[in-house]
């Protein structure tokens, strides 16, 4: 896989140091580092940091004293982790550090599509953008000695169809730099205050002039047979392998001249006037936004900013077949036909215990305001328990706001039920709880707690004591760190007890509206029914449909657990077995009691 | 040799297993590949699709109308991923009914094994078997034993051989 490719590039690079924050298309890139490393005999930290900004800045230490470091996230990670990334343009690195920012483009697992690329432009970052798995390895490599060279961090961008590509890479030796860790004091530069950001700032465009001139990085060109005179395609990423094997496809490879660019940022300057004075047809292909057409811009330069190609969107070889035809005049292949079904969409797994917190909630509190967050339950939307969902954290801060919203109208208030998952509270929930705290809004908030990071692929979180290469930690409890957020209403519960998780609620509830009241917080504790000793361990009850089914379909339609079916025959619910986890939360959500748990063995 | 193979299903059913299978399948014929997958959300249930692309290309992503082989774990998708198939595509599919493919109930053949998620391996015993893969019914074996984890190896092989011998 492409993660597991560029992991593998870090630990033949050298690199000591990885820090990361799960998020998709990113995670699998540090999971599989502690292996590979372990696997070559490289000394190296890894961590999954408690959020970007702070992986990112640990990097940056170790890239301080002088070893290779590589912080990696996905794209809206890097909005997370600006603050130090925009900074450390200015005043650069030592040891080489590679960021690694995984762009989504569709998106589709994302809460933007944004084009990272655009980020390193306006930080003044050089940007590297890989089309396949084996170059993003390589290119690891690449940017660190184009790190260390200029003494400036540097970004490798790869996208969804390159992180979670495979495709078969050739190995080399690690690397073994044997450097010692070495700070060498400088407060000019690591405490630079705004008398010396001036000069750094020349000196870091210096440095962008200097690189847009590197040798190595001159776009690399297939040339055509003058079919096409005056016209060239420059493409970058993942859109220059889809349009190699379009133009393949169509034969017309070696018939038209196309420029791979492998640095998008700084574009060489050389290469942009040679474009300028020797073509006066060039279309851009790249992903997302037009950051190498606005480099080149120029009447004969298409491509996103001229509508030639979608604003918007991944660019799959659908789309861009009907780009290349336009803007070469060819003939319209016929079109395939539209996809007749709709595609399934996504569910909370049979058992998951985040289903039946959303159904308390939602049964509770049928004309609540429900703010939540980034993560499986965000799937609560399904079950008509999540109303808003923005970006790490933002649900408690959400929910203080609507409650403001809502008190400064002289409005009454309606319960407000914030839900976040565990790894997400350390990650962005913690300052937004203190804040809410202190500024006395009312809600009560859910926090999701399954013990892992389960929509990413189940990487830990500090309450798990267990680093990312697997070593036992001490745990920092979620109790403890809401009781020092300022929080004086804590319960814990299973919300598999549908009943309990109520009444909980409501005494949550008049908590909030009592005299002395404020935020509530409650920790739904069950672990993710994905973690195979947690589902072995938990009693799992023979569940039975009785006759007294009427089919009014409100565990279908309001409960939604996917081994839950309508038989059309009988219009009654059946039983999917395959599916069903036996975790007999269904038996407390029947109107009519027709759902039964019978015990097993 | 070219051949390009799409994996459609719902999360949770095992396209990755057989993606990553094909993929070393591939590798251990010394022939180019590259895959491209479905991650994240669309995980949790929803519908998913792999590509595999074994031969001399340089992206991930099969256009419409081009690919050789559809393995189908849900039938219902086929409605959604038939586009990419060429017209003699190699079709096959996880369903009890007939239809203008080859089909297997592998779930319900999963099911009688008592490894309902094993459906994934019995639909590719099922295509190897017809010969509709670039790779052989012996390799995937190996690779099963290899590449798999351990604990799964008896069902798994138990599963991709009962495919094949229902094959016919």
């Amino acid at each position: 896989m492409g993660n597991e490719a560029m992991a593998r590039g870090l630990v033949e690079a050298g690199v000591t140091l990885a820090a990361s924050y799960p998020g998709t298309p990113a995670s699998e890139i540090l999971q599989a580092v502690p292996g590979l490393a372990r696997e070559a005999g490289i000394a190296l930290h890894a961590e999954w940091s408690v959020n970007e900004k702070v992986a990112y800045e640990t990097a940056l230490a170790n890239s301080m004293s002088g070893r290779r470091s590589a912080v990696s996230m996905k794209q809206v990670g890097l909005n997370v982790a600006s603050d130090p990334f925009m900074r450390s343009a200015y005043l650069g690195v030592k040891g080489g550090l590679v960021v690694i920012a995984a762009d989504d483009p569709g998106p589709h697992s994302s809460q933007t599509e944004q084009d990272s690329r655009f980020f390193a432009m306006f930080a003044k970052i050089p940007v590297l953008d890989p089309s396949s798995p084996r170059e993003a390895k390589a290119m690891v490599g690449q940017a660190l000695r184009l790190s260390e060279k200029y003494e400036i961090p540097v970004m490798l961008r790869p996208t969804t169809r390159v992180c979670h590509a495979r495709q078969n890479v050739p190995l080399f030796e690690p690397q073994r730099l044997e450097r010692t860790a070495h700070f060498e004091k400088n407060p000019g530069r690591w405490c630079a205050t705004p008398q010396y950001l001036r000069e750094l700032h020349r000196l870091l465009n210096q440095k962008i002039a200097e690189i847009a001139l590197e040798e190595e990085f001159y776009p690399v060109l297939t040339p055509g047979d003058d079919s096409f005179p005056g016209v060239c395609l420059i493409a970058s990423g993942v859109a220059l392998a889809h349009t190699w094997d379009l133009l393949e496809e169509m034969d017309l490879l070696r018939r038209v001249d196309l420029y791979q660019v492998n640095l998008p940022y700084p574009l060489h300057r050389h290469f942009i006037s040679h474009i300028k004075l020797h073509y006066q047809r060039v279309l851009v292909l790249e992903e997302t936004y037009p950051v190498m057409e606005m480099q080149l811009a120029g009447d004969q330069v298409q491509g996103r900013n001229t509508k030639t190609v979608p604003g918007e969107g991944e660019l799959t070889p659908q789309v861009l077949r009907q780009v290349l035809e336009r803007f070469l005049n060819l003939p319209p292949a016929a079109s395939a036909a539209p996809p007749a079904g709709e595609a399934t969409r996504p569910t909370l797994c049979a058992g998951c215990a985040h289903r039946a917190a959303f159904y308390a909630i939602r049964e509770t509190f049928p004309e609540g305001i429900f703010p939540s967050d980034i993560g499986c339950y965000t799937l609560g939307l399904n079950l008509g328990a999540v109303d808003t969902c923005h970006c790490m954290g933002a649900g408690i801060s959400q929910a203080a706001g609507f409650y403001r919203a809502f008190a400064a109208a002289g409005e009454k208030v309606p319960t407000i039920v914030a839900t976040i998952g565990d790894s997400t509270f350390f990650h962005a929930g913690v300052p937004a709880l203190i804040n809410a705290v202190f500024h006395q809004a009312r809600f009560i908030l859910v926090i999701l707690d399954n013990a892992t990071t389960a929509m990413t692929g189940h990487q830990p979180t500090p309450e798990k004591g267990l680093t990312a290469g697997g070593q036992q930690a001490h745990p920092v409890f979620m109790t403890d760190l809401v009781r020092a957020c300022g929080v004086r209403f804590l319960k814990e519960a299973d919300p598999y007890d549908i009943p309990g998780f109520v009444s909980l609620l409501q005494e949550a509830d008049r908590y909030c509206r009592g005299a002395d009241g404020g935020v509530a917080v409650i920790i739904a504790k069950h672990l993710c029914i994905l973690d195979r000793e947690a589902r072995k361990a938990q009693p799992a009850w023979e569940i039975c449909v009785t006759e007294d089914c009427t089919g009014c379909r409100h565990c279908l339609d309001d409960f939604e657990c996917p081994a839950l079916h309508l038989d059309e025959a009988t219009y009654q619910v059946v039983i999917d077995r395959a599916r069903c986890s036996g975790c007999g939360v269904c038996v407390h959500v029947c109107p009519v009691g027709a759902i039964e748990a019978r015990v097993t063995k | 040799m070219k051949q390009q193979i799409i994996v459609s299903g719902l999360g949770g059913q095992g396209a990755l297993t057989l993606t990553r299978l094909l993929a070393e399948a591939a590798a251990a014929l010394d022939l180019e590949v590259l895959t491209s997958e479905t991650h994240g959300m669309a995980q949790r249930g929803g519908t998913v699709i792999s590509m595999i692309k074994v031969g001399p290309f340089r992206g991930p992503l099969i256009p419409p109308g081009r690919a050789d082989v559809g393995l189908f774990l849900a039938l219902k998708n086929l409605a959604v991923h038939r586009l990419y198939l060429k017209h003699d595509a190699a079709v096959f599919v996880n369903s009890p009914v007939p239809g203008d493919f080859q089909n297997i109930d592998a779930q319900g053949l999963a099911r009688q094994m008592g490894a309902a998620v094993a459906a994934n391996l019995i639909l590719l015993g099922f295509a190897a078997a017809r010969e509709g893969l670039f790779c052989g019914v012996e390799l995937m074996e190996d690779l099963i034993r290899e590449k798999l984890p351990p604990r799964f190896r008896e069902t798994n092989l138990q599963a991709f051989r009962l495919g094949v011998a229902a094959a016919g």
